[in-house]
């Protein structure tokens, strides 16, 4: 690890103690895992403190871990990116919701502004609901869009399409005609694999 | 008295200045903008659902069309990614022509942005120029990747293949005659880095051009000084990156901040602005392109005397060469195997970070050890940029939308993913 990463990690470690689930180190990017009771009062803190400093927000999103072996349990999480100008040293925090049906986090739009229209678009693609966040409407998906499409259980195909209708002369919505086929097989394999090592 | 109501109207989604399917929808006092609310996600095409069902490689060429002006800094940070969760060290050559194409590709973007952004606010000479110069650095590209703007060139461990020996030729045909040949294909006669040099040497001289054209206009000026101020607190604040950061002299800059593949031994310099104007910003895409122009002549210096590999040997991760797949059958299996089943990526996520000529785009990748992505998350540069429209237009005329949304290098293909 870095002397940065270090010392940003013994800070965080000082600043949040006791509110911190995980601090996790690889490939040179600290992680920052917080509860989601104190997730609002940590990225006012990440902010606000000038040791700290995070600047800005650089990325929101959601993430669906239902088949992701080992994090099943806790279905949704929203990664925060954060950069910081001044140290310049960057951190991901990531929270947990903690009901699966009903997945709700707090919303940081107040702590910065771009995270406004990130949660817009966490809440359309995977159904997470931003507390305290004043205008969560739909924003990449189409008008009256059923669902959640980045959720593992929506089919990439998804669940209708849209034609035009001679007869009725509109567009009409329909059920989808196609079949969702997979060329290629998704396939886990040994951690070495990857690297080359020990394969001829 | 008359009851008086602010009245709405809407902007797009078909409108010559939305850069593509914006829907703005405006609420307006008179002539004032009160309320801009965009309506995006009309180019929406799913890349980062679609690329869960992809293996690793598929997903390189879905990476151009995001920001389809911006081709291979796209790829750039995706092919990081991958990069690092695997562990690929890149060769040093094929570091050398990322970094030259991702500066062959700022200028692109930035002379396709100053051309249309003068176009939509009324000076239309500027594109038909930018557009010349376009069409040689298109060349480039095509002649290194065999596609003028879909390159899918940068692969995981370097890129596709070395830079060609020669330049493709206009051929005559009734559109040309024998005489218009000769002079376009003078330039042509070398090698890709010889026509590159050229290109470089006379491309300062066009810069001039487009400067006394309109740096000193007073339409130019009228239409742009003081329209769209953000001071760099709000620009923080709304997580703009790149020009849209540095117009309002914030000096921020990843490939001086945080160096990736080689920027680090190249000379050029961070311009700034100082009012965060749509002007201001104006000014830093232009000094943008000088720099990115001494950035590749560097490049070309350094590219001429260092031959060497352009792509690891890893064969979990890049494939072997034809010729080689030919004769060995340990490396035909590599080939097989590597576009049948596709490269594994070991478990873990990333987020790799180029400086895009829009800002800054990401590309947060988790993995869980399969030969797909479990999730990709793409950090678009505009995605914040048009957030910030709203706060930008409010309190200006309609007629300064344009200029707003021409200054922030709008592309809805990277806005709506």
């Amino acid at each position: 690890m870095n002397q940065t990463l270090t010392r940003l990690q013994s800070l965080l470690n000082h600043h949040l103690a006791g509110r911190i689930l995980g601090l996790t180190h690889a490939f040179n990017e600290l992680t920052l895992e917080v509860g989601v009771g104190d997730y609002h009062a940590v990225m006012r803190q990440l902010r606000g403190q000038p040791e700290l400093s995070f600047e800005q927000l650089i990325d929101l999103s959601g993430i669906d871990y239902s088949e992701f072996v080992g994090r099943e349990e806790r279905r949704f999480a929203v990664t925060v990116h954060l950069s910081s100008l001044l140290h310049n040293w960057r951190l991901r925090v990531r929270v947990y919701a903690s009901d699966a049906s009903f997945p709700v986090v707090a919303s940081v739009a107040d702590v910065w502004a771009s995270a406004n229209w990130y949660e817009r678009e966490a809440f359309d693609l995977f159904g997470i609901l931003f507390d305290g966040h004043n205008d969560l409407r739909r924003i990449l998906t189409d008008y009256g869009f059923v669902g959640h499409p980045f959720r593992k259980d929506f089919p990439i195909s998804g669940h209708v399409e849209m034609r035009y209708d001679a007869e009725q002369k509109r567009v009409v919505y329909q059920p989808v005609t196609i079949e969702p086929r997979e060329v290629t097989p998704r396939i886990v394999r040994e951690d070495l694999y990857a690297r080359g090592v020990d394969h001829g | 008295m008359a009851e008086i109501k602010n009245y709405t109207i809407n902007f797009g989604p078909q409108h010559p200045a939305a850069h593509g399917v914006l829907r703005l929808v405006l609420e307006l006092d008179g002539e004032v903008v009160v309320r801009a609310d965009p309506h995006i996600g009309l180019l929406h095409r799913g890349t980062e659902k679609l690329a869960e069902t992809r293996t690793w490689i598929q997903s390189v060429p879905y990476m151009d069309r995001l920001d389809y002006v911006s081709m291979m800094c796209n790829e750039h940070a995706y092919c990081m990614a991958i990069e690092r969760l695997i562990g690929l060290e890149v060769p040093l050559r094929a570091q050398y022509i990322r970094v030259m194409m991702d500066e062959v590709t700022r200028i692109l973007n930035h002379l396709l942005n100053i051309g249309t952004h003068a176009l939509d606010i009324g000076a239309m000479a500027m594109v038909l120029y930018t557009f010349r110069e376009r069409e040689d650095l298109l060349d480039v590209y095509e002649a290194i990747s065999g596609a003028r703007m879909h390159a899918a060139y940068y692969r995981p461990g370097g890129v596709y293949r070395d830079l060609p020996d020669r330049m493709p030729q206009y051929e005559v045909n009734r559109f040309k005659s024998a005489e218009d040949v000769r002079q376009l294909n003078e330039s042509r006669q070398g090698s890709l880095l010889d026509f590159l040099e050229d290109f470089t040497n006379r491309f300062p001289g066009y810069l001039d051009e487009y400067e006394s054209l309109l740096t000193d206009n007073r339409i130019w000026k009228q239409r742009t000084v003081g329209v769209g101020v953000l001071s760099p607190e709000r620009a923080l604040q709304l997580g703009c990156t790149g020009p849209m950061l540095r117009g309002s002299g914030v000096e921020w800059d990843l490939r001086k901040k945080q160096p990736y593949e080689v920027y680090e031994r190249m000379a050029f310099d961070i311009p700034v602005g100082v009012n965060g104007d749509c002007y201001d910003r104006y000014l830093v895409r232009m000094e943008e392109m000088r720099q990115s122009n001494r950035i590749v002549k560097q490049c070309i210096s350094w590219l001429r005397a260092n031959p060497g590999p352009v792509i690891v040997d890893n064969h979990k991760a890049a494939p072997p060469s034809r010729e080689r797949m030919k004769g060995n059958m340990e490396e035909l299996i590599h080939h097989f195997k590597l576009f049948t089943e596709g490269m594994h990526v070991p478990v873990g996520e990333v987020y790799a970070a180029v400086e895009h000529p829009k800002g800054e785009f990401g590309v947060w990748a988790v993995s869980d050890g399969a030969n797909k992505p479990y999730r990709l998350k793409l950090r678009s540069p505009g995605f914040p940029h048009l957030a910030a429209v709203n706060e930008m237009a409010t309190g200006h005329m309609i007629a300064d939308v344009t200029a707003i949304i021409g200054t922030i290098d709008l592309v809805l293909g990277d806005t709506d993913r």
